[in-house]
């Protein structure tokens, strides 16, 4: 399988997240901002960072990139896509995921291992986890509070749409304490947090058993690929 | 040569911490400065200043209130509050 991140003006965490991938077993490709092809991949990453340094509203500038004409074309087609951190703030300006993310309540850039449930275990990105299953993933941004209005949001928690909840305290603000969202497709997901920094045993979140050992990251993509299989 | 303005701030219903940040300065600064003593709130938006040939007429009107919506603002927690025109890009205040 053959997955692309996308590098934009900013992108910070484009290496780590084709690391993971290739660490989970697939080809990562790298795509360019700027250009109007998607080398035939079979899923796509939006990778952190701080494309075109925030100006405007975070993501908002990159989601009006060239790449994102075939991006919204192979989301809608059902094309697996995962936004992480300003990959999600791209994808919601985009209008390819409900909602928007505004700064951190405390105003503060928030760096830390987060601990989170995943509520939806039928995504693309997240298949390969258990129900309700908890993990530890870095969390780190500064515009990460998660907003929607009243209906949009009942209709996220009524249509299973919360792919992942904070557990543990809010760090940010977000409403209903909202990490990540799928759209009712389930192939494009959103998530503040960085699954892609915690895959590889040395460098992930501390666990109980050893230090800096946690690669619960790394199920993310392991499932974009077995659903890859299944559905083949 | 005109200059459309279009002016977006924070939806009131949500946060704004940039807002509640500077607020808190006018806060500490109240304390010193009676004048500033009665200041309740403060919340911080964004001023576009676009500049055009020729006429500001409706048709670029209509085509600035579109970019208003759908890129200079985000609906989901912004709102576009003013669009004027005016005949040059502002100048500080004297």
């Amino acid at each position: 399988m053959r997955i692309g991140v996308v590098t934009f003006p900013g992108s910070l965490d484009d290496r780590d997240a084709a690391r993971a991938i290739r660490l989970a077993g697939a080809d990562a490709v790298a795509l360019w901002h700027g250009d109007h092809d998607l080398h035939g991949v079979d899923a796509l990453v939006l990778p952190g960072g701080f494309s075109y340094g925030d100006y405007l509203r975070a993501g908002a500038i990159a989601s009006l990139s060239p790449i994102m004409t075939e991006v919204i074309d192979a989301a809608n087609k059902g094309m697996p896509v995962l936004g992480i951190c300003n990959g999600f703030q791209m994808l919601t300006e985009a209008h390819l995921l409900d909602g928007g993310l505004i700064r951190n309540d405390k105003g503060r850039f928030i760096c830390r291992d987060q601990g989170l449930r995943i509520e939806n275990n039928a995504s693309d990105w997240t298949a390969g986890f258990s129900a309700n299953a908890e993990i530890v993933i870095p969390l780190k941004n500064g515009e990460g509070s998660f907003m929607a209005s009243a209906e949009t949001l009942t209709a996220l928690e009524g249509e299973g749409r919360i792919v992942a909840r904070y557990i543990g305290g809010n760090p940010n603000g977000s409403l209903n304490d909202i990490a990540g969202v799928t759209n009712a497709r389930g192939n494009v997901v959103g998530l503040m947090p960085h699954p892609e920094h915690a895959v590889e045993a040395g460098f992930g979140p501390d666990t109980d058993t050893a230090m800096a050992s946690g690669v619960d990251g790394l199920v993310f993509f392991t499932s974009v690929i077995t659903q890859a299989l299944i559905a083949r | 040569m005109p200059t459309i303005v279009v002016e977006v701030m924070p939806k009131a219903e949500l946060l704004d911490p940039q807002g509640k940040a500077v607020a808190g300065a006018l806060g500490r600064l109240g304390q010193t400065q009676s004048a500033l003593a009665n200041v309740t709130g403060v919340r911080v938006g964004k001023r576009f200043e676009i500049s055009i040939d020729g006429e500001a007429d409706a048709a670029t009107l209509a085509a600035v209130r579109e970019l208003a919506d759908t890129v200079l603002s985000n609906s989901v927690i912004e709102d576009v509050v003013g669009i004027h025109v005016q005949n040059a890009p502002s100048a500080a205040v004297v």
